[in-house]
């Protein structure tokens, strides 16, 4: 949506609440038909362990990422952390993150976590007043951290199912829910539609960069993953269904819903995750 | 009949571990692993501490065990032995290599549970520039001694990542355990 837009009259501004309504509704409806498209496991497999119908198509994607990886990221990463001195480095993924706050707080509304979305509004407002437009991080030092959440975890909110493990191209490994989730995140934050351009474009080339930065700095740790493992798309696939699910289960927004709730059942209510799988089981023999 | 003699009949290991003994139990890993870290030693000196840590604090049979998954079945006793030693040389490296992204960190023990009949330690890793992130100890005293036979890092644990790794390697080798045993202790 265009700025001018914001400010024409009422008339025309008339007509963009009904427009924003149709395209409201058609979001929904795409929405819901994308959702129940997501795949659920046949009664005979586990809801914890690993769905990966189209793992054929996903190894392929998972080729082509290694590739583009092994070409372009792993180079570009490495070079940005060597030749961006560290306190820069910091200062565009604070930059980053910062402007992607808002967009996070839509979601934590939208998963009912007022708590979250008071503490992320207030970091934005800290950081962005205190932390010279959130190029520095003032916030954390008094532990006002981000209260991290996305789209796909309000789906998850919203007791839809997690859907087929995918791996996409470029982005990388994902699920269903998940998938959905990140395009529609390109939608949730506020400040795509009331920053001009190319204001508004400074937090995605920051993002970019700032996930080179990641890609840089933790060079060692992804390419065991990718270069050194036996089987790299078993074992990114199997990181990232571990760490996604305990991302979902345990982190402080859904802890801040009924602290009396059992807070530490969750996390390990998945068999898959029956992280608590029990070694010694097996040895009874 | 006085309490000695009561606690000489009991079975040692059963109720032997406590929450406090387990987070003991860390608090020393902890204070080994800094220890290993500040020392001015070089990255093979510091791969091998790491490899004395694992063995003296980690229940590395039941460990390897659950790693070589379903095939553990089929080896034999020699087999199983010099898997597990294999094993331990191959944790240690890959993991050792890593300690870089420790310097200058520190491990906050938190608290201790009792999870069915084990107990997890959870503790807050700092590292320098990330935000603090969680890592989770499961101990137990069914070796006959209080080990950790799990850590999970934000929820990614070794156990079933190592099952994944090893039972991929084991599929390469088309199902051989001793090719399996001789690539281990190469890969460096």
């Amino acid at each position: 949506m265009e700025i001018p837009l914001l400010f024409s009259n009422e008339k025309s501004g008339f007509g963009l609440k009904a427009q924003a309504r149709n395209a409201l509704a058609i979001a929904v409806v795409g929405l819901s038909f994308t959702l129940s498209a997501c795949s659920v496991p046949g009664p005979g497999e586990a809801p914890g362990g690993i769905y990966d119908p189209y793992e054929e198509t996903n190894r392929n994607n998972h080729e082509l990422n290694r590739a583009l990886d092994r070409s372009l990221v792993r180079p570009a990463g490495k070079g940005y952390t060597q030749f961006v001195p560290d306190p820069i480095e910091d200062s565009v993924s604070s930059f980053a993150s910062n402007l992607s706050l808002p967009g996070t707080v839509v979601n934590n509304l939208l998963q009912g976590d007022l708590g979250g979305a008071f503490q992320n509004t207030f970091r934005f407002a800290f950081n962005t007043v205190f932390g010279f437009g959130g190029l520095a991080d003032p916030a954390s030092e008094f532990g006002i951290d981000e209260v991290e959440t996305d789209f796909g975890e309000t789906l998850y909110v919203w007791g839809v199912p997690e859907g087929a493990y995918v791996e996409l191209p470029v982005l990388g490994p994902s699920t269903e829910r998940d998938a959905v989730g990140r395009v529609v995140d390109v939608f949730t934050n506020p400040l795509s539609y009331v920053l001009p351009s190319p204001e508004k474009y400074y937090g995605t080339g920051a993002a970019l960069a700032s996930k080179l930065g990641d890609r840089g700095r933790y060079s060692d740790t992804i390419d065991t993953i990718l270069y050194e493992s036996a089987d790299s798309y078993a074992q990114a696939r199997m990181i990232y269904l571990q760490n996604r699910r305990f991302k979902l289960g345990s982190d402080d927004s859904s802890a801040y819903v009924d602290p009396y709730d059992d807070p530490y059942g969750d996390p390990y209510a998945d068999p898959y995750a029956d992280p608590y799988a029990d070694p010694y089981a097996d040895q009874t023999e | 009949m006085s309490g000695v003699a009561l606690a000489a009949m009991t079975p040692a290991p059963a109720f032997a571990l406590t929450a406090d003994g387990a987070k003991r139990l860390v608090d020393a890993i902890v204070a080994d692993i800094n220890r290993v870290i500040a020392a001015p030693t070089s990255e093979a000196q510091k791969i091998r501490e790491f490899e004395k840590i694992f063995v003296r604090y980690s229940d590395v049979p039941t460990i390897a065990r659950y790693a070589l998954g379903v095939d553990a079945r089929r080896a034999t006793r020699a087999q199983m032995n010099a898997f597990t030693k294999a094993f331990q040389v191959y944790v240690s490296r890959k993991y050792g290599k890593r300690f870089r992204e420790f310097i200058g960190g520190r491990i906050e023990v938190q608290k201790a549970r009792k999870v069915k009949n084990f107990y997890e330690v959870r503790t807050i890793a700092h590292l320098r520039g990330e935000s603090p992130f969680e890592v989770t100890f499961l101990v137990s005293d069914r070796s006959g001694r209080d080990k950790f036979f799990n850590i999970f890092i934000e929820g990614v644990n070794m156990l079933l990542t190592e099952r994944t790794e090893i039972g991929a390697m084991l599929d390469k080798r088309r199902g051989n355990i001793d090719a399996l045993i001789s690539d281990l202790k190469s890969i460096s």
